[in-house]
C-alpha cells in the first residue's frame, strides 16, 4: 500500500501537459477551461454524496437520538458513544459481544489468509503444464457471492444431511459434529469457509508479488550454496515485504467486517456468540431503527480498525530498519 | 527422480483442486436432486433420479420470484457497471492527464477512502438513500456503489502508463480534450476498461449486506438478497435452495471462465498498486 502513494507522488513529479497557451475567453490550445471540472463531475457527484458526504454525516447522526421512525432527532452530544461503555445500559453487552465474535474471527482467520494462499502461491510459480487451470481453480470460490457461498455450505455442514459429516462418517470418524451450531465448531466452520472462499485471491496478489521478484537474486542465492529454506527466507520473504503488508492489512479489514458467513451459515449461533460487529450495527440502525447509537457504533469501531492498520503499518517499518 | 517430484506435485495439486472444486460440484449435483434423495443419509453423490424438482420449484414461484430477482440483478449490475465505467473513465482521464486547481486534493480524497471499510458508511447512506426517495427501489443497488474510489484509481494509474506521445499526435491535428480521451485514449484502454468492467459487475451481482436492508418489496430483490428469503421459506430443501444458489453462481461462473485473465490481472494489480 507504501507503493499507492510512491507511484503517485513519483508521477505527481511530471506534470501532465498543460492545456496550451491561454486564449480569449478563458479558452486553451485543447478546450475551455472548465473542460477538467467537466470530466471531474459526474464522478464527483456521485463521490461526495456516497462517499465522502456520509463520513461527516455519519458522525452528525451518532450524535443524536436518530429513531428512523421519529421526525425529532435530539441532539445528545456523546450520549451514544457513553452507552457503549457503560455495563448499566442496554447495548453494552450485545455490542461486546459481537466485538468479541469479531475479534475472535479475525485473530482466528488472519494468520491462516495469510500463510495458506502464501504456500499455494509457492506451489503455483513455476511454469508447468496446467498451471492456468490450477489457478484458475484456486480462484474460483471468490467469484461467487456470499450468499452462495453461505447457502452452500449451510447445507454443507447440515449436521444430519450435510457432505461434510457424511465424508467423516465414511472414514469411520464420528459423524454427528455440530458444525453449524455449537461452538467451537461454529467458529471451525466460519474460518474454515472464509479460508476456502478467499484464499484464491490473496494467492493470485502473492502470484504477482513472487514474479516480481528478479530471478537473478534467486541465481545468486544459488551460487552462494544457499538451500531451499534459506532462499525463501533470504530471498523470497524480502522481496514480498510490500505485497505481504497489503494483503495483512486488507485482509484484517476484510476479515474484521465479516457479515454474511455468521449470517447465513451460523445465523448467530449458538445464541448470539457468533453475531459479528458489522451485523449488530446494521441490526441496530436498520431493523431497530436506531441510527443513533448504530452510527457511534460505526465510529467507534473505524477507529479501532484504524488503529490496527497504524500498528500494522509501524511493525512492519520497524522490522525494516 | 525428477519425474516423480513431478507426480508428487500434480498429486498435491489435484488434491487442493478437489477441496475447492468438490463443494461447488455437490451444489449442481444437489441441485439436480429429488427432496427424497437429497435427505438420504449417508448421501449419494449422483441424482437418482435426475430430476428437475429443484428448478420447477424456483420457476412457478409467485412468493419467491426466483427468475424476477435474476433479471433484477442483471439489470442492476449492467447499469451499475455503465455507471462506474463513465465516471471513472471520464475522472481518470481529469486526473491523469489535466492540470487543473484541486488536482491533488482531489486525488488524496478518493485515494484516502480506499483505506476506509466500506461498512463504516452503511448508516449514513441508508440515511441518505432515504431522504432521495431511493429505498426498496432498482436506483439504490445501482448508483451509491459507484462512488467506489477502486475504479478511478485503477483507471488512471493505467492512463499514466499509456506514452503521451500517441495523444500528441492529435493535439497537432486540432483535437480538443473530448476528440482524445474519446478517439485516442479509450481505444487503448480497452484492456483496463474490459478488467474495471468485469470487476464492477461481479461485486454488484455478489453485492449482500446493502440489497438485504435497502430493498423491501419481494418483487424488487436482487438474487443475493432473494437467496436468503429463499433459504428461510425452504430450510432444508436442498434441491430447491442449491437451484437458486446455481442460478446465481452461473452469469458469474461464465464471465469468469471468458475474462479470467482479466480479472486476475485486476486483482494481481489491486495487490501491487493499491
Amino acid at each position: 500500500m507504501a507503493d499507492v502513494i510512491e507511484v503517485g507522488a513519483a508521477r505527481e513529479g511530471a506534470p501532465p501537459p498543460a492545456g496550451g497557451r491561454p486564449r480569449r475567453g478563458g479558452a486553451t490550445e485543447r478546450g475551455h477551461r472548465a473542460t477538467p471540472y467537466l470530466f471531474l463531475a459526474p464522478y464527483l457527484v456521485l463521490f461526495g454524496a456516497f462517499g465522502l458526504a456520509p463520513i461527516l454525516f455519519g458522525v452528525w447522526i451518532s450524535l443524536h437520538q436518530w429513531d428512523l421512525q421519529l421526525p425529532n432527532r435530539p441532539f445528545t452530544g456523546l450520549a451514544n458513544y457513553k452507552d457503549l461503555f457503560s455495563s448499566d445500559s442496554a447495548i453494552y453487552g450485545d455490542w461486546w459481544s459481537s466485538i468479541r465474535a469479531t475479534g475472535l474471527f479475525t485473530v482466528l482467520s488472519v494468520p491462516l489468509l495469510v500463510v495458506v494462499p502464501l504456500g499455494l502461491a509457492l506451489l503455483l510459480n513455476r511454469s508447468f503444464p496446467g498451471r492456468t487451470f490450477f489457478r484458475a481453480a484456486f480462484f474460483a470460490p471468490y467469484v461467487l457471492g456470499v450468499a452462495v457461498i453461505g447457502l452452500l455450505w449451510r447445507f454443507l455442514l447440515d449436521a444430519n444431511l450435510g457432505l461434510v459429516n457424511g465424508l467423516l462418517g465414511a472414514v469411520g470418524l464420528p459423524a454427528d459434529t455440530p458444525w453449524v451450531t455449537d461452538v467451537p465448531w461454529a467458529w471451525v466452520s466460519l474460518v474454515g469457509v472464509t479460508v476456502w472462499w478467499t484464499c484464491g485471491f490473496n494467492a493470485v496478489i502473492y502470484l504477482a508479488g513472487l514474479q516480481d521478484i528478479p530471478a537473478e537474486l534467486y541465481e545468486a542465492a544459488r551460487m552462494d550454496g544457499a538451500n531451499g529454506w534459506a532462499r525463501f527466507r533470504h530471498v523470497t520473504l524480502p522481496g514480498l515485504r510490500p505485497v505481504l503488508l497489503f494483503v495483512l492489512t486488507t485482509t484484517i479489514l476484510a476479515s474484521a467486517n465479516v457479515f454474511g458467513q455468521s449470517f447465513l451459515i451460523t445465523q448467530g449461533a449458538p445464541g448470539e456468540q457468533t453475531r459479528t460487529v458489522v451485523w449488530r450495527i446494521v441490526d441496530e440502525g436498520l431493523r431497530d431503527y436506531d441510527a443513533g447509537r448504530a452510527a457511534a457504533m460505526s465510529v467507534l469501531f473505524a477507529l479501532m480498525l484504524a488503529v490496527v492498520s497504524i500498528v500494522n503499518f509501524r511493525l512492519f517499518r520497524y522490522r525494516e530498519d | 527422480m525428477t519425474s516423480l517430484r513431478r507426480g508428487v506435485r500434480y498429486a498435491v495439486l489435484l488434491l487442493i483442486t478437489a477441496v475447492f472444486v468438490t463443494p461447488l460440484v455437490w451444489m449442481l449435483l444437489t441441485s439436480l436432486k429429488t427432496y427424497d434423495n437429497a435427505q438420504q443419509d449417508p448421501p449419494s453423490w449422483l441424482p437418482n433420479p435426475f430430476s428437475t424438482y429443484g428448478y420447477d420449484q424456483i420457476v412457478n414461484n409467485t412468493a419467491n420470484p426466483v427468475l424476477r430477482w435474476f433479471g433484477n440483478s442483471l439489470l442492476a449490475a449492467s447499469l451499475h457497471t455503465l455507471l462506474v465505467l463513465v465516471t471513472a473513465s471520464m475522472a481518470a482521464y481529469a486526473l491523469a492527464r489535466l492540470r487543473f486547481r484541486g488536482r491533488k486534493l482531489s486525488f488524496a480524497l478518493i485515494v484516502g477512502t480506499l483505506f476506509l471499510p466500506p461498512t463504516s458508511l452503511i448508516i449514513p447512506n441508508f440515511v441518505i438513500a432515504e431522504r432521495l426517495g431511493w429505498i426498496d427501489t432498482l436506483t439504490v443497488v445501482v448508483v451509491p456503489g459507484a462512488a467506489s474510489a477502486f475504479g478511478v484509481f485503477f483507471l488512471r494509474q493505467f492512463f499514466l502508463s499509456i506514452p503521451q506521445e500517441l495523444e500528441e499526435a492529435a493535439v497537432l491535428d486540432g483535437a480538443n480534450h473530448w476528440q482524445i480521451f474519446f478517439q485516442v485514449l479509450l481505444p487503448l484502454s480497452k484492456p483496463a476498461l474490459a478488467t474495471l468492467a468485469v470487476l464492477s459487475f461481479l461485486t454488484n451481482w455478489n453485492d449482500f449486506l446493502w440489497p438485504v436492508y435497502v430493498l423491501f418489496s419481494p418483487e424488487r430483490l436482487t438474487l443475493p438478497a432473494g437467496l436468503g428469503l429463499l433459504q428461510g421459506a425452504y430450510v432444508t430443501d436442498y434441491p430447491v435452495i442449491m437451484a437458486g444458489a446455481v442460478l446465481a453462481s452461473v452469469p458469474v461462473l461464465i464471465l469468469f471462465v471468458l475474462a479470467q485473465r482479466h480479472i486476475i490481472q485486476g486483482v494481481s494489480r489491486s495487490g501491487l498498486k493499491g
